[in-house]
């Protein structure tokens, strides 16, 4: 039995269906689901989906954050952004990184939500630029 | 009785404003196409949102040290209104009822005792609201010039909205907006956002009570609902804004229609009246010929 799996970001739907296992970047390790996981709320950081069908993987999509809902039948992803991993470009990776890193030094460091966001941005803009850079 | 030249320059003005709002009503029609198929693809986020907050909610309900943007500051002293317009005018009467709510909702606050603050979304509110509520008016925001709104709009307003709560500018937020139902018709809705209202799937609790009780959360739940919530305000500011923007088009298609029609109407009397001043004037013509050969 598969997973039925859906990745949405706030503007659409970009993936449904059912695959064999899905790896999701979470805040605190990567989390591989497979049918039958227990029941979890985690949130995401920036990094890869990678969707496993026949012992392979056949989709990756870029994942900027966000949150995740398991349960044994599904996995619905909740991307604050998603993008397949071919539409990603180094420039704009870059140029969210230079943004972040701005953003980064300007921050009030002692207020913790606003740090936390942040950093939190810092790593989104980071894992982009390594995602485009892999092949 | 105007003569046959000022009839024809009416006519002939006429025609050309019904040439506009007819092109103005199928902009309108395939701007709203477009408008609708945005609406409708961010509604699957919402609605998981919705039920991965509802969980959330249920776990750490009772909990005092809950997030502001759940629970509200405890208060219901200072209300903040958040009213949702167009940015352009000639679309019925669809800003003037957002106008309206929000004027009927700030006096009936204001009898109650209550400060009132408002936030403009969209050029045409700010302008309305301005001319009585000035002094109330603390921010606006206008969409002008951009041919889609992203969710990037959504989320820069609301984390305007948050740091406004957390520095203590009001206790309790709601969102006035015109939700769109159908083509014709656009329903004027009050939403409260801040604090949020109790998630109606908690009401249901036959085979989703034994399910809640097992999710793990992954770091803990604060950390995951205070990552949520201001999320969960911008989708919800997002899909207000996305209604809206549907609505208008909407509302514009249904006004030019009407006043594509009366132009209709009015060409076709002013056309009668043309031609009955023309045959008069030709019968008069005649009359003075025969008279005046008679009197020969």
């Amino acid at each position: 039995m598969p997973v039925a799996l859906e990745i949405v970001s706030p503007e659409k739907l970009l993936l449904s269906r059912p695959v064999d296992m899905v790896v999701v970047p979470a805040e605190e390790g990567d989390i591989g689901v497979l049918p039958g996981h227990a029941p979890m709320i985690v949130t995401l950081r920036g990094g890869f989906a990678s969707l496993y069908e026949g012992g392979k993987v056949t989709t990756k999509l870029f994942i900027a954050g966000g949150f995740a809902e398991i349960t044994p039948e599904r996995c619905t992803v909740l991307a604050d952004e998603a993008h397949p991993a071919a539409e990603l470009s180094k420039a704009e990776g870059q140029r969210r990184l230079a943004a972040a890193e701005q953003a980064w030094e300007a921050v009030d460091k002692m207020d913790v939500a606003a740090r936390d966001a942040a950093l939190a941005a810092l790593q989104v803009a980071r894992a982009m630029v390594d995602a485009a850079e892999a092949p | 009785m105007p003569s046959l030249k000022a009839l024809r320059i009416r006519i002939n003005s006429v025609r050309s404003t019904q040439k506009i709002t007819s092109a103005m009503k199928m902009v309108a029609a395939s701007k709203l196409r477009r408008a609708q198929v945005q609406a409708e693809a961010a509604r699957p986020y919402a609605e998981r949102m919705e039920r991965m907050l509802s969980e959330l909610a249920a776990s750490v309900a009772g909990n005092k040290a809950a997030p502001r943007l759940l629970v509200g500051t405890g208060k219901e002293d200072t209300h903040l209104i958040v009213a949702v317009t167009a940015d352009r005018g000639l679309c019925g009467a669809f800003n003037s009822n957002v106008g309206r709510a929000v004027r009927t909702l700030v006096q009936k606050l204001e009898r109650e005792g209550r400060k009132v603050k408002i936030f403009c979304l969209g050029r045409k509110g700010r302008d309305f609201l301005r001319r009585d509520f000035a002094d109330r008016i603390v921010g606006d925001v206008s969409f002008a010039g951009k041919r889609r709104i992203g969710f990037a709009d959504a989320e820069e307003i609301a984390v305007r909205i948050t740091s406004m709560l957390n520095e203590g500018g009001f206790d309790v937020c709601t969102l006035v907006f015109n939700r769109f139902q159908s083509v014709m018709s656009q329903v004027t809705t009050e939403a409260q956002l801040i604090p949020a209202p109790p998630p109606e799937a908690a009401a249901a609790p036959e085979a989703g009570s034994a399910m809640r009780a097992m999710y793990e959360f992954e770091p803990d739940e604060e950390t995951i609902l205070a990552r949520l919530l201001p999320r969960n305000l911008a989708i919800q500011i997002y899909s207000a804004l996305l209604e809206s923007a549907a609505g208008e088009q909407g509302a514009r298609m249904t006004a030019m229609d009407s006043a594509t029609r009366n132009a209709g109407d009015m060409i076709n009397r002013l056309t009668l009246n043309y031609n009955r001043t023309r045959q008069a004037n030709i019968t008069k013509e005649l009359i003075e010929i025969i008279s005046g050969a008679e009197a020969v």
